[in-house]
């Protein structure tokens, strides 16, 4: 049952990462893209979650967090760039 | 019977949390301006990776027998961060958006908003 | 509360706690090695905390924390339901302005990131002089009404947990 589960999530969570994918593409502003850049790293983190449960191992988790910190970090990077023209002042 | 149970619970919090997931890009990908947009990503995908963390932790717990709770980490991690990447994706967006002014309320306090420095009206009084 | 050489006893153990979480494994010699971390890290960082929050009444922290929980659990159902059911351009959609009577700059750190967390609302900047914070809601027909809710159930709760 669980690895049901875990293929149905592997599918819900690809097709989000095609529909950030689509909104990467068509912008239409730079902050849609920052947004959707940030929306798919969350949903990395959830696959990488997954694919632990499904190989039964937690050294995935290492990567999962290490991930959501870049990623917040990039995420604050790009707004403060385009709010400020330059990230360190 | 417990074990059942489990499996069940964990198959659940599954498939609910890769449902809030899509539902959250899927929201990104359909809303038609930024500001409405900013809501699905933000409050979605917080209880998705949620509902995904507490099923992994049941599940090294229950079906492997170990104990895993470093989750919480990335689970506290998240609902941090995500109010403050909102609240940025929002103001650099009231900022380079002049044509979003006129929608704001009226700041009432000296210096107007923080993001635009100068009170909406006063802005369209220079541009006038 | 805080001595000289402990000067957050509460961070000590949120330091000791989260080093025990990474190392996903609950054991003396972590803890000790946490506690350790946990008495350096505020005696080498303390000069970069000029003030730190007053507290009135602690204990409500818990009621708090168990009222947004549930928030956002209910703010994600009812988001999910108008991104998937409605069409984009009905949503009726508008920024409102919420006076703060709280001062504490902490305190209002916490109502801005719980104003983004619950139904339908994003909190989207603060006014220059911190008297006011915008926000934008989803679906709204009642402005007033929305943000009477805010001031009601987290700003009123938040200014009895913060002197």
């Amino acid at each position: 049952m669980i690895a049901a589960a875990c293929v149905i999530a592997f599918v819900a969570i690809s097709v989000s990462l095609l529909l950030n994918l689509y909104r990467l593409a068509i912008g239409p502003h730079a902050l849609d893209r920052v947004l959707a850049l940030d929306t798919m790293v969350i949903n990395a983190i959830g696959l990488i979650v997954v694919l632990g449960i499904w190989f039964g191992v937690t050294i995935f988790f290492e990567a999962a967090l290490l991930f959501a910190m870049v990623g917040f970090l990039s995420t604050v990077a790009f707004c403060k760039y385009l709010l400020r023209g330059n990230v360190i002042e | 019977m417990m074990a059942w149970i489990a499996e069940l619970l964990i198959a659940g919090l599954l498939v609910v949390g890769a449902f809030f997931l899509l539902v959250g890009s899927f929201g990104l990908a359909k809303l038609p301006d930024m500001m409405r947009r900013l809501h699905a990503p933000t409050k979605a995908t917080t209880l998705g990776i949620g509902a995904l963390l507490i099923a992994s932790m049941l599940y090294f717990v229950s079906v492997r027998g170990l104990l895993s709770f470093h989750e919480l980490l990335i689970t506290l991690f998240l609902f941090i961060t995500a109010p403050v990447t909102a609240h940025l994706v929002a103001k650099a967006y009231l900022l380079r958006h002049p044509e979003l002014r006129k929608d704001l309320p009226d700041v009432q306090a000296s210096g107007g908003w923080a993001t635009l420095g100068k009170s909406p009206q006063d802005t369209q009084r220079h541009e006038a | 509360m805080g001595t000289r050489f402990l000067p957050q006893p509460i961070l000590t153990l949120v330091i000791a706690g989260v080093w025990m979480a990474l190392a996903n494994d609950i054991s003396l010699g972590n803890a000790v090695l946490g506690l350790i971390l946990g008495l350096v890290i505020p005696l080498l960082t303390q000069a970069y905390w000029p003030d730190r929050p007053r507290f009135k009444n602690p204990w409500r922290i818990i009621d708090f924390t168990l009222v947004v929980l549930w928030d956002i659990v209910m703010s994600n159902i009812q988001v999910a339901q108008l991104v998937l059911f409605r069409r984009g351009d009905s949503l009726r959609s508008q920024f409102v302005r919420v006076p703060l009577e709280l001062t504490n700059a902490e305190a209002i750190t916490i109502l801005a990131g719980t104003i983004t967390m619950t139904p339908g609302t994003i909190s989207a900047d603060l006014s220059a002089d911190g008297t006011s914070i915008l926000v934008h809601c989803l679906e709204t027909d009642d402005p007033e009404g929305t943000v009477n809710a805010i001031k009601e159930r987290y700003e009123r709760r938040l200014m009895e947990i913060f002197a």
